[in-house]
């Protein structure tokens, strides 16, 4: 494996540390390798500490303990200034006072390129973004699709090694966060360039990362492709918080076998003990409805919901309402059976404390 | 019948507001001495005021402290603003709190306490008291109208200016300052005028020898009133309005956007 371009060895910040209050444990030795090239993706819910990853990259805020690594070389103490990546905020932060070109120069006129470069750099810049001849525009003429891509186009013109992008799509709407996404995903092709990407939408991480990194109360909780972390979340935490689940109390009576609500049901895990409790996640879009009589477990539909590509019903089984995505429609009151393949369970071990769910695979 | 009440009275609001500056400014171009005798039209009392060696030198060290306190309490007022920006809710509430006080205390107060501080600390008063008094009232209106400027500014422009290779200093004049540039520059106006027509806090400072246009006027008026002192007031009262007009001028930013698009 190549050398990673950025690694985080221990790194751990707390807010608001005051001399009464310990203050709020953001990061806890956190330890990240980020390779070459790589579209990364920081996912979790808000308070995760993944802004304060990002802004720990970017020279923004000074970890507490702990060291940042640029090919190698600590770049802890840099300035942001003199680092060689370039960030995509949240708010765009484009200068209201400058027009498209001017915001676009900004970098470069810093560091003392010739009029004729930065000419071209701008124009390049602004058709890669497919904004080409809004030079003279001001910001605020600009709708929010646009501005950020101008925000985009700011930074790229640096020729950074990497681009943290701070959820950069937050502001948009659903149509046009889609679009965007593709556009992200070609540009990073087109520049060949590393992107971190922070963001609390799962759907955006599944769809651009090449790695996600699901982080909750500054622990990593698992890092994976997307694959990885929508098949198989290694704990409760991330297959709650990608994509709906099913999370049901089981016992693993022995290898290869679960018992969930007294029934038993063969799966694919070893290594978990007999009789442990553990916890079992499936799906929605894994759960098979049978006729009444078939199946593992007898249940009743109390709930149908049309979302278009399927059919989103909660059904009552053991006691336990379980959501199922299904083409096929069953009326509420229909009574079903329901079964699940063996590779569609998910078996996770069940965290001792509070503690250890926070820290999950990172502890 | 209710329309002619509502505009009868906005009339008559009017009249109670500028009725007096009216009569001012009429009878700075009445020709005859007496107050109560239109003698003509006539410019002869601003020539008086101009040729009078007494007015020309209040007004030079009107227009000096005016402009001297203006730009360091501009100056003072926007670095305060930086800091203030950047302190957590609470320290920011009260320290805005406290630079509010001394706008509604009431002047011959801050005039008197200012007075007794310059005598304790053996301060001799003078021309250097006046500014320093002047500074001192200024500071809170200049804050108070860069706040919300620096409000609006997301903390992530400064940030992005960083970003993009700039160093904090470079940061703040290619960046932090143009987009509070107009917080600032009617702060600056504002503290300009203030100082410009303050009479209590300047009367209690002054110390004997140096006059502004207020203390003069002020002090000719017991004297006996000369028509000459209606023409510099009324000169102020169009200096000071010429700059309250300018310092809340509609930004001419949505035109340009029109213009535009």
């Amino acid at each position: 494996m190549s050398a990673p371009l950025i690694r985080l060895d221990k790194v751990s910040k707390v807010f608001d540390k005051t001399k009464s209050s310990a203050g709020t444990m953001v990061l806890d030795e956190l330890d990240l390798s980020i390779k070459e090239n790589e579209f990364m993706t920081l996912l979790g819910p808000s308070g995760c500490g993944k802004t304060t990853t990002l802004r720990i990259i970017g020279g923004f805020e000074k970890p507490d303990t702990g060291r940042v690594y640029f090919e190698g070389t600590d770049i802890t103490d840099l300035a942001p200034n003199k680092r060689q990546l370039n960030t995509v905020f949240q708010k765009y932060a484009l200068f209201s006072h400058m027009n498209i070109a001017e915001n676009i120069a900004f970098g470069l006129k810093i560091k003392g390129k010739t009029k004729s470069y930065i000419d071209d750099k701008i124009k390049y810049a602004l058709k890669l973004v497919n904004l080409d001849g809004y030079e003279r525009r001001s910001v605020s003429s600009l709708s929010g699709g646009q501005q950020q891509r101008i925000a985009i186009a700011r930074a790229i013109v640096n020729e950074p090694r990497v681009l943290l992008l701070d959820e950069p799509l937050g502001a948009l709407d659903l149509k046009l966060r889609q679009d965007m996404q593709y556009e992200l995903i070609r540009l990073k092709n087109e520049l060949g360039i590393t992107f971190i990407y922070v963001t609390h939408d799962q759907e955006e991480a599944l769809t651009m990362s090449d790695t996600i990194v699901v982080m909750n109360q500054g622990y990593i909780q698992q890092m994976g492709t997307p694959e990885d972390i929508y098949n198989e979340p290694e704990n409760a935490f991330v297959a709650d918080f990608i994509g709906d689940s099913n999370i049901i109390d089981g016992l693993m009576i022995e290898d290869k076998l679960v018992e969930i609500f007294g029934v038993k049901f063969p799966c694919v895990d070893t290594g978990f003990g007999q009789k442990k409790p553990v916890d079992v996640v499936i799906r929605p879009e894994d759960v098979e409805l049978l006729p009444e009589g078939e199946g593992r477990l007898p249940g009743v539909v109390s709930h149908i919901i049309f979302k278009g590509v399927h059919y989103e019903m909660e059904v009552m089984a053991g006691g336990f309402e379980w959501l199922v995505h299904s083409t096929v429609c069953h009326p509420v009151g229909a009574k079903v059976g329901l079964q699940v393949d063996p590779f569609n369970i998910q078996i996770m071990k069940k965290p001792e404390s509070e503690d250890e769910e926070a820290v999950g695979v990172n502890g | 019948m209710v329309n002619f009440i509502k505009r009868f009275y906005l009339t008559i609001m009017f009249i109670f507001l500028y009725a007096p500056i009216a009569a001012l400014m009429v009878l700075s171009f009445n020709s005859s001495k007496y107050m109560s005798k239109w003698g003509g039209f006539s410019l002869k009392w601003y020539e008086a005021m101009i040729s009078s060696e007494l007015i020309m030198s209040a007004l030079k060290t009107t227009l000096i402290i005016a402009l001297l306190s203006a730009v360091i309490s501009t100056i003072i007022g926007t670095v305060a603003c930086i800091g203030i920006n950047r302190m957590k809710r609470k320290p920011r509430a009260i320290v805005m709190g406290l630079n509010n006080i001394p706008m509604v205390n009431a002047e011959i107060v801050t005039g008197i306490s200012l007075m007794l501080c310059f005598i304790a600390f053996g301060v001799s008063l003078g021309f250097g008291t006046i500014l320093i008094s002047h500074i001192t009232f200024c500071i809170p209106y200049v804050i108070l109208s860069v706040m919300p400027k620096m409000k609006q500014l997301e903390s992530s422009t400064y940030e992005a200016a960083l970003d993009l290779g700039a160093s904090p200093v470079q940061a703040f004049f290619k960046v932090v300052f143009p987009e509070i540039r107009p917080g600032v520059l009617s702060g600056f106006l504002m503290a300009f005028t203030m100082s410009l027509d303050d009479f209590i806090i300047t009367h209690f400072t002054k110390g004997a020898g140096v006059n502004t246009l207020s203390t003069l006027i002020y002090s000719e008026v017991r004297k006996g009133i000369k028509p000459s002192l209606y023409a510099l007031s009324t000169i102020m009262f169009l200096a000071v309005l010429i700059l309250l007009m300018i310092a809340n001028l509609p930004k001419g930013k949505n035109k340009e956007l029109i213009k535009e698009s």
